[in-house]
C-alpha cells in the first residue's frame, strides 16, 4: 500500500493544501487578515519535491497511474503555475472582493485534477481528473458573482464543457466496447494487434475523443467558450486557466493519442491536421479585430494552442519533446501577461480595453517593460523563451515532413504579432491620460514578476539544458 | 598565447553597456547629458573595437578568422559560432563608425526618454555586429529577428508624425518575410541530419550539403524574399520611405547604413552561395529586379518634394546596383557590390545627417522651403556637396569607385543590364543636384531661412569623419579591396561551378509537376530520399 502510493503523493500534497485552506476559510473571523495563499504555497513546494524524488523512477500506482518523466515534468509544470499564481493573486482577490479562502481552495483542488491529469494511464482516471479540475475551473470563472460577464461566461463554459465531458465519456464507453478495458496499455495492445483496423466503431471512439480533447485545448472549431470565459473570469484566473487546462489536457492528448492510439495515426492525424491549420488562423485572425485585451488574449491563447496541435501531429521525439518545452514557455509568458493585465487594473482606473493602456509607459514603465518582454516572447521574438519554443516546435513538424503545418505557423505567428505589438504600440507610442494612478504591485508580485521574466531570458539564451530535460523525458515513456 | 576573443567583445559590449545605461537613474532629466556622453564613449569603444580587428585581421585569408565556437544547443548541433571574413570585416567596421556619428547626431534632437533612446541604439548596434559575424544560421537568424525590436522602438517612440504606421509596417514586412526563411534554415538542418545523422546550423557545414535542385529553388526563393524585403528590392520596397521619413534621424542613419545592408550581405553571404544553382536559375530576375529599382527609384527620387524621401527613394536605386553587383557574380560586380554597400553607408547615412541638421533648424525637410542656404550657412552648404558628390558618384570620392566596378562587372556578365543600370548613374546626379541647387542658391526666398546657424562643432565631429572617409575611399580604394578580394573570390569560384542550366531544363519540362513532386518527396520526411552529401 505505502510503495502504492508514491506515484501520487504530489496530488496528495495539494490536495491536503487544498482541504486546509477551506479549513481555515472557516475559521476565520469576519475582517480577520490570514495567509491563506501561504498554505497553498506550503502544499505546491511539497508537491515539487515530491515530484523531484519521483524523478526517473517510473513509479507505478494503483495500476492506474504511472508517475513517469513525461508526466512528472507536466505536474512541475503545473506546480509552477500554481506558485505563480498564488504569488500574483492576493491584489487581484482584494481588488474583485473575491472570497479568499475559497479561491485557493479551488485553485489547488484544480491543479490537483490536473496533476493526476498529467499522469493517469485510464481513460476512465483521465475522465475523473478531467471532471474534478473542470468543475472547480466552472467556479472559478463565475467567482466574481457580481458581474455579469462573470456569470456569463461561468454559465457557457460550464454548458459547453459538460457537453464535451459528455463527449469524451461516450468515446470512453466506445473504446471500452471495443477493447474490454479502459488502460491504457490494453487500449495500445488492442490497436497495435490490428484485429480493430478498419472498425467503424474505432473511428466514432477515436473522433469522440478528439472532441473531448479539443474542447479542453480550446481548438477552433470547439473555441467558441474561451473568449468569453476568458473575458468573464478574474484576470488571474483568466491567467490561470489559458494555461494550467492547457498543460494538463495536452499532457493526456499526447499520452492518449501517442502512446495508445499512435497506430492510428493515418485515421486522427489528417482529423487534427485540419484542426491545426483552423486554430492557428482563426486564433491570430480574429485576435487582431479585438479591442479588449483580455479576449484579445484568448484568441492568441487559442492560436497558442494551434502550435501545440502541430507538435501533437508531427509526434516524433522533437514534437513530443517541444510540447513539454512549449507548454512550459506558453505556461510561464501567458501566465505573467494576465499577471499584468491583473495588476495594471485598479478599482478607480479598470483597464481591460487596449485604449486603457495608453501611455502606461509614462506612468508605470516598469509595469509595462515586464509586459512588453510577455508580449514579445508571445509573439516569438528573440531572445525571449518564446523564440526558441516557436523554433522547437516547427523544427518538429518539418523533421515530420509536416512543412505546410510549419509555413503556416510562422506566418500566422507574424499576423498575431501584429496585434501583440498594437498593445506595445499603446503602451509607448500614445500619451497616456493625466493623473491617472499609477497602479502599486505588491512586493510578492513583484517577484513573481521578476522570477517569470528571468526564466523567459534563461531559456531565451541557454535553453540547451532544458530541451535536454524534456527530450530525455520523452524518451522513457513513449 | 591567450587570444582576446574579440567577435564575441564586438558582439557584447553594446550589449552590456545598453543594460548598464538602463541603471542610471534620470526621473527628472538630470543625467541626460551624462548617458549621451556615455552612450557616446560606448559606441566609440565599440569603433575602437572594429578597428583593431581590423589590425588583426590577415588581408590574404579567404576563409573566416578569428573564429570562435562554443556548444550552445548540441542535440540540435546548434553553435555559437562567430566569424569574420573579407565581407563582413568592413561591414562591423562600417556599423562601428555609423552609430556613434549618429548618436552625436542626434544630441539636440533627442529631448525624450534620453536613456531609452541610448538603450535601443547600444541594443540594435549589438544585434547588427550580430548578424553579420554570426557563423551558425540558428544564431544568424535570432540576430535578424532580434534587430527588428530596437528598430521597431526607435520608429515608434521618436520618430515624426506617421511613426506608429512606419514602424509596424517595418516590423510586419520584415517578419513575413523572414519567417519563411526560418523554414528554410530548419529544412536545411533536418537535410543536414538525414544526410549525416546530425543536425547542424553550421554555415560551413551547411554549405557541404549536395542539395537536390528542386529544394533549392524553393530554399534559394524563401532567402531571397527574406532579403529582397530587406534590400529592399523592387517591388518589396514600399516599406523604406515610410521607415525612412517617420524615423528619428540617427534611426534612419542605422536603417540605411546598416540594415539595408543586410539583405546584400545575406543574399551574397548565404541565398548564392547556399543554393548556387537555384541562385543561377534566378540571377536574371533579380537583376531585372533590381535594374527596375534602379532607375524608378532615381525617376521618383527626383520628383519627392521631401528631402528624406529624396534620400529614400535614392537608397532603393543604389541598392538596386549593389545587388546588380552580386548577381552577375564575378569577382568585379561582387567586389563593387561590397564596396558599393560601404559606399552608401557612409554618404547616404551623411546626408540624412544632413537632412537631419535642417530639420533640427526649421522642423521641415520640405525643398520648396529653402533656398539659398550658400548665403547663410557656407560651412554646411560646403559639407553638404562634398556629400552629394560622394552620393552621385564624382571620381576621386568613394561612390565613384564602386559603382564603376558593378558596371565593370554586370558588362562583363550581361551588356544589357549594364547599360540601363548606367542610366541610373546620370539620374542619380540630376535628382541629386537637382535638390542641391534648389536647397542652397539662389536667393534666400524664405525669410525664415535668414537667421539659421551655421555647422556647430559638435556637427562638424558628425560630418567631418564621414566627408573624411568618404575622400579617403575615393581616393585609396585598394586599402579597402585587398581585403575583400580572397573573400570575394570563394565565393565567386563556388558561384562558377554552379549549373543553372539543369533547373531550367527541369522546370520547363515537367512544369509545376517537379517542383509538386519536390514537396511531395521532402513531405515524406525520413523515408524520402537522403540528399548526397558532397563526398560523394
Amino acid at each position: 500500500m505505502g510503495q502504492a502510493l508514491n506515484g501520487v503523493i504530489p496530488v496528495i500534497c495539494v490536495t491536503l493544501a487544498g482541504l486546509a485552506c477551506m479549513l481555515a476559510e472557516a475559521f476565520r473571523q469576519r475582517g480577520e487578515r490570514m495567509p491563506i495563499g501561504g498554505l497553498g504555497l506550503i502544499g505546491l513546494a511539497g508537491a515539487g519535491s515530491a515530484i523531484v524524488l519521483l524523478w526517473g523512477r517510473h513509479t507505478e500506482s494503483f495500476g492506474v497511474v504511472v508517475a513517469d518523466d513525461f508526466g512528472l515534468f507536466v505536474q512541475l509544470v503545473l506546480v509552477g503555475i500554481g506558485i505563480l499564481t498564488i504569488l500574483f493573486s492576493s491584489a487581484p482577490i482584494e481588488r474583485d472582493k473575491l472570497p479568499a479562502g475559497e479561491y485557493y481552495a479551488l485553485l489547488l483542488f484544480a491543479l490537483a485534477g490536473m496533476m493526476l491529469m498529467a499522469v493517469a494511464t485510464d481513460l476512465l482516471v483521465i475522465f475523473l481528473a478531467l471532471e474534478v479540475f473542470s468543475l472547480a475551473v466552472y467556479v472559478m470563472t463565475g467567482l466574481r458573482r457580481h458581474v455579469f460577464a462573470s456569470t456569463e461566461g461561468a454559465f457557457k463554459y460550464f454548458l459547453l464543457g459538460g457537453f464535451s465531458s459528455a463527449f469524451f465519456l461516450y468515446g470512453i464507453a466506445f473504446t471500452f466496447g471495443l477493447v474490454g478495458s479502459t488502460h491504457l496499455d490494453r487500449v495500445a495492445a488492442a490497436v497495435a494487434a490490428g484485429s480493430l483496423t478498419g472498425n467503424p466503431l474505432l473511428l466514432v471512439a477515436l473522433g469522440l475523443l478528439i472532441v473531448g480533447f479539443a474542447f479542453k485545448v480550446s481548438a477552433v472549431p470547439f473555441h467558441m467558450w474561451t473568449p468569453d470565459a476568458y473575458e468573464g473570469a478574474p484576470t488571474i484566473v483568466t491567467g490561470f486557466m489559458s494555461t494550467a487546462v492547457k498543460a494538463a489536457a495536452f499532457a493526456a492528448f499526447a499520452r492518449v493519442f501517442l502512446s495508445a492510439l499512435e497506430p492510428l495515426r493515418g485515421d486522427w492525424a489528417p482529423v487534427l491536421w485540419v484542426l491545426a491549420i483552423c486554430t492557428m488562423i482563426l486564433g491570430s485572425v480574429v485576435g487582431v479585430a479585438q479591442t479588449s485585451l483580455k479576449r484579445m488574449l484568448a484568441y492568441s491563447s487559442i492560436a497558442h494552442g494551434g502550435y501545440l496541435l502541430v507538435a501533437l501531429i508531427a509526434g516524433n521525439d522533437v514534437g513530443k519533446a517541444s510540447i513539454l518545452f512549449y507548454l512550459l514557455v506558453y505556461a510561464v509568458t501567458n501566465l505573467g501577461a494576465f499577471a499584468v493585465l491583473a495588476l495594471v487594473s485598479t478599482p478607480e482606473t479598470p483597464r481591460e480595453h487596449l485604449d486603457d493602456f495608453k501611455g502606461l509607459w509614462q506612468s508605470s514603465p516598469v509595469l509595462a517593460g515586464v509586459l512588453t518582454v510577455f508580449l514579445l516572447s508571445l509573439g516569438g521574438f528573440p531572445p525571449t523563451a518564446g523564440f526558441v519554443a516557436k523554433w522547437y516546435v516547427f523544427s518538429a513538424a518539418i523533421s515530420a515532413g509536416q512543412y505546410s503545418l510549419a509555413i503556416v505557423g510562422v506566418l500566422t505567428s507574424v499576423i498575431s504579432v501584429f496585434f501583440y505589438l498594437r498593445i506595445v504600440v499603446k503602451m509607448y507610442m500614445s500619451e497616456g491620460p493625466e493623473g491617472a494612478a499609477p497602479p502599486q504591485p505588491s512586493r510578492t508580485a513583484l517577484a513573481a514578476l521578476a522570477i517569470s521574466v528571468a526564466i523567459l531570458f534563461y531559456l531565451g539564451v541557454l535553453p540547451a539544458r532544458l530541451i535536454d530535460l524534456a527530450a530525455g523525458s520523452v524518451a522513457s515513456i513513449f | 598565447m591567450a587570444v582576446v576573443p574579440i567577435l564575441s567583445l564586438l558582439v557584447a559590449l553594446p550589449l552590456v553597456g545598453a543594460v548598464l545605461l538602463l541603471f542610471v537613474g534620470n526621473r527628472d532629466h538630470e543625467r541626460d547629458r551624462f548617458i549621451q556622453w556615455a552612450a557616446l564613449g560606448i559606441s566609440l569603444a565599440e569603433f575602437a573595437a572594429t578597428l583593431w580587428m581590423w589590425a588583426r585581421f590577415d588581408p590574404a585569408r579567404a576563409d573566416f578568422q578569428m573564429v570562435e565556437r562554443a556548444d550552445w544547443i548540441p542535440s540540435f548541433g546548434i553553435q555559437y559560432a562567430v566569424g569574420v571574413d573579407g565581407i563582413t570585416l568592413f561591414l562591423v567596421v562600417l556599423t562601428g563608425f555609423l552609430t556613434p556619428l549618429a548618436l552625436l547626431g542626434s544630441w539636440q534632437s533627442v529631448h525624450k526618454k534620453v536613456r531609452e533612446f541610448s538603450f535601443f541604439m547600444l541594443a540594435l548596434e549589438s544585434a547588427m555586429i550580430g548578424v553579420f559575424l554570426s557563423l551558425d544560421m540558428f544564431l544568424f537568424y535570432l540576430f535578424w529577428d532580434a534587430m527588428l525590436i530596437p528598430m521597431y522602438f526607435l520608429i515608434g517612440i521618436w520618430g515624426y508624425d506617421r511613426r506608429v504606421y512606419a514602424a509596424v509596417k517595418f516590423i510586419l514586412y520584415t517578419m513575413a518575410g523572414s519567417v519563411l526563411m526560418l523554414v528554410a534554415i530548419l529544412s536545411l538542418a533536418y537535410m543536414h541530419s538525414v544526410a549525416t545523422g546530425s543536425y547542424s546550423f553550421s554555415y560551413e557545414a551547411l554549405l557541404t550539403l549536395t542539395i537536390p535542385r528542386h529544394a533549392q529553388v524553393w530554399f534559394f526563393l524563401a532567402f531571397a524574399l527574406a532579403f529582397a524585403i530587406k534590400v529592399p528590392l523592387f517591388p518589396f520596397h514600399t516599406w523604406l520611405p515610410d521607415a525612412h521619413v517617420e524615423a528619428p534621424t540617427a534611426g534612419s542613419v542605422i536603417l540605411a547604413g546598416v540594415l539595408l545592408k543586410m539583405g546584400t550581405y545575406g543574399l551574397l553571404r548565404f541565398a548564392f552561395p547556399l543554393f548556387p544553382d537555384a541562385a543561377a536559375y534566378f540571377s536574371p530576375l533579380l537583376a531585372t529586379l533590381a535594374v527596375i529599382g534602379i532607375v524608378y527609384g532615381a525617376l521618383v527620387a527626383m520628383v519627392q518634394p521631401d528631402m528624406k524621401k529624396l534620400v529614400a527613394y535614392s537608397s532603393v536605386s543604389h541598392l538596386g546596383f549593389v545587388v546588380l553587383g552580386i548577381t552577375a557574380m564575378n569577382i568585379q560586380g561582387v567586389q563593387g557590390a561590397v564596396y558599393q554597400m560601404l559606399n552608401h553607408g557612409v554618404s547616404t547615412g551623411a546626408l540624412f545627417l544632413i537632412v537631419g541638421m535642417l530639420s533640427d533648424r526649421r522642423h521641415t525637410r520640405l525643398i520648396s522651403e529653402f533656398g539659398g542656404l550658400k548665403h547663410v550657412m557656407p560651412k554646411f552648404v560646403a559639407a553638404f556637396f562634398v556629400v552629394t558628390l560622394s552620393s552621385i558618384g564624382l571620381p576621386g570620392l568613394n561612390g565613384f569607385v564602386g559603382e564603376f566596378l558593378i558596371l565593370f562587372g554586370a558588362f562583363r556578365w550581361n551588356v544589357t543590364f549594364a547599360t540601363i543600370a548606367a542610366t541610373g548613374v546620370i539620374l542619380s546626379a540630376v535628382y541629386m543636384l537637382w535638390m542641391f541647387q534648389r536647397v542652397n542658391y539662389g536667393p534666400v526666398t524664405n525669410p525664415k531661412n535668414e537667421g539659421l546657424k551655421d555647422l556647430s562643432t559638435r556637427e562638424w565631429w558628425v560630418l567631418g569623419p564621414a566627408i573624411a572617409v568618404a575622400i579617403v575611399m575615393g581616393v585609396a580604394p585598394s586599402y579597402f579591396l585587398n581585403p575583400m578580394k580572397p573573400a570575394v573570390n570563394r565565393i565567386v569560384s563556388r558561384m562558377a561551378e554552379a549549373e543553372p542550366s539543369k533547373v531550367v531544363r527541369v522546370a520547363p519540362e515537367a512544369g509545376a509537376d517537379v517542383l509538386l513532386t519536390a514537396a511531395a518527396d521532402r513531405h515524406s520526411g525520413t523515408t524520402g530520399p537522403a540528399p548526397r552529401s558532397a563526398g560523394e
